[in-house]
């Protein structure tokens, strides 16, 4: 079977987890499309799973009910095991490329880390992704008996429903204990869309110029086009954004329909997690900024005086 | 306790990467220790001048003849001695973490600090293979980290924020941005380097093969409009790129 660990949070099934059933499918290898939901009182979300899946395997555990590596491993290779799994697809998010590898490391299994594209070629499975800060794409593949794949999002389509619900079960698991302690947690909310579901992101860099002017101009026209809000690390370095905001090599890989980056200059590191966008936008008063050249359409100008005009235009 | 603090030789973020045949050549190309485990060698030094009990701190890299250089790199911060596990074959970070497992073991370390996802691979997974391989906790996108005796404490960031945590050692940390400010080897230091043991190993030994294939590498270059508007009137550039926006681009409404 091909084995797929829902990615949930708030109650909800993540837009994640139905693109990897679309890996699943796309990669053309055969068995059951099989959706894993770990965690506490997943009943909702379980259901949510079968509407794309085949069928659904539901751990409810209280020593679930917060994410941890060690467990997440734990569950995913007992129920690979027991399951026979052949592929095991992971989300590409901070938690699913923490865990995946242990999996991999559990199982004696080849891993296909944060993969773009996937295909089974004869006994072996084949991936895309992107290296050296996202300058390069490599087709990588590997064979085994068992493959494990994490899957980077937005790569894939989300899967739509098939209208038959698939079979649920319910699975016991034997879990070791827990070893790094949680003793505090910040999370970082946002009334905006989440920056990695955004169709449109607006980034702020330096060339902004202080905090004060990345609310009224970056948040001001992330508000009159409904985007989300980004920023690269010397914004965040400074405290001038939450981490949350942060685009780039160390921070968050987007790739919206359009990236509109304001006073940023597109040093390699931010375009590596930002360079996949549909289409991107620069505004920048130096005509020279690296960003100008990966730029679909840009105002060369100075942002105090071209945002505030983009924003009148947008709300008209 | 002993640090073993892992070193990975990437090119220059300035540098440009080019393809030969079906992989990155590198050759000619300006390679630097990646900047992610320059924050793992700089959090060993200060784990040391902020008064933990460190043994030693020993920095390993695995790769050809050349990687030497970034473990010269990390001898000239401060790190007391190298090990160099020599070979011009690739692993992926699954293979690799066999490799820094089994120097961990006889080592005898109890903390290991790698990159959080270096500059070549774009990989996350070395630093929790090796932690799976030795059966010890990790804690990865760590920026604040503090050792009490046996006691790991310290902050690092998650899919919804960041998490404070506890951990009993030994343990992978994996180091990222906002860490610590890496320092710069002084030319006495570079000097002193110089003189410090770094130790040939052979892949052979370890009995280390890839399981991953690298089939092709392309180099993305994805055409783009390049349509730059001068911004002396800001009302009309503002039109103007909306009206890209809307009708030609159809991004947004």
């Amino acid at each position: 079977m091909i084995l797929i660990v829902a990615e949930h949070t708030n109650g909800k099934l993540s837009k994640s987890t139905l693109e990897m059933v679309s890996a699943a499918r796309s990669a053309g290898r055969e068995g059951p499309i099989t959706v894993l939901v770990l965690g506490q009182g997943v009943a909702a979300i379980a259901n949510e799973a079968a509407q794309v899946a085949d069928q659904v395997l539901v751990a409810d555990h209280a020593a679930l009910a917060q994410y941890n590596a060690e467990l997440w491993a734990a569950a995913t290779t007992q129920i690979a095991q027991e399951g026979e799994a052949h592929t095991i697809l992971i989300g590409g998010s901070r938690s699913g490329r923490e865990y995946a590898p242990r999996v991999a490391v559990k199982l004696d299994a080849p891993y296909l880390e944060d993969a773009i594209s996937l295909q089974a070629q004869g006994a072996a499975l084949r991936a895309q992704r992107y290296t050296y800060l996202a300058r390069v794409t490599e087709t990588v593949e590997a064979e085994g008996a068992v493959v494990v794949v994490s899957v980077k999002p937005g790569s894939f389509p989300a899967a739509e429903a098939t209208g038959a619900a698939g079979e649920q079960y319910d699975v016991d698991l034997d879990l070791p204990a827990a070893r790094v302690q949680v003793t505090g947690k910040t999370v970082e909310k946002t009334s905006r869309v989440p920056l990695g579901e955004a169709d449109v992101v607006v980034t702020g860099g330096r060339g902004v110029g202080s905090p004060e002017n990345f609310s009224s101009l970056v948040e001001g026209l992330a508000d009159a086009i409904g985007a989300g809000v980004g920023a690269t690390r010397a914004v965040v370095d400074a405290g001038w954004r939450p981490y949350a905001e942060q685009v780039g090599q160390t921070g968050k890989t987007v790739q919206p329909k359009a990236y509109i980056a304001v006073g940023v200059s597109g040093a390699v590191q931010h375009l590596s997690g930002m360079g996949k966008s549909k289409y991107i936008v620069a505004i920048n008063k130096d005509a020279e900024a690296p960003i100008f050249k990966v730029a679909d359409y840009g105002i060369v100008g100075d942002v105090n005086v071209i945002v505030p005009a983009l924003i009148e235009a947008a709300r008209k | 306790m002993k640090i073993l603090t892992l070193v990975r030789q990437v090119p220059d973020a300035e540098a440009r990467v080019r393809v030969q045949g079906t992989t990155v050549d590198l050759e000619g190309t300006t390679l630097v220790m990646d900047g992610m485990d320059e924050y793992g060698v700089e959090e060993a030094l200060r784990l040391r001048e902020n008064g933990a009990n460190v043994e030693e701190i020993v920095a390993l890299a695995v790769g050809p003849k050349r990687v030497e250089d970034a473990l010269r790199t990390a001898l000239a911060m401060g790190a007391d001695r190298a090990i160099h596990v020599e070979t011009d074959t690739p692993l992926d970070p699954i293979a690799l973490s066999q490799v820094v497992a089994q120097v961990a073991q006889t080592e005898g370390a109890q903390l290991i600090l790698v990159g959080g996802q270096e500059a070549d691979w774009d990989s996350q997974a070395l630093g929790a293979a090796t932690a799976e391989r030795l059966g010890w906790p990790q804690l990865t996108w760590t920026n604040e980290l503090n050792v009490d005796g046996d006691t790991l404490t310290g902050r690092h960031d998650v899919d919804e924020g960041n998490e404070s945590f506890q951990a009993t050692l030994p343990a992978v940390v994996t180091t990222q941005q906002g860490l610590n400010e890496p320092r710069y080897p002084t030319l006495p230091n570079i000097m002193k380097a110089k003189k410090k043991e770094l130790r040939k190993d052979d892949l052979g030994q370890y009995g280390a093969t890839p399981k991953v294939r690298v089939v092709s590498a392309e180099i993305q270059t994805r055409a783009r409009l390049n349509k730059v508007i001068d911004g002396k009137d800001p009302q009309a550039a503002a039109q103007e790129l909306l009206g890209l926006l809307r009708n030609e681009a159809k991004v947004i409404a």
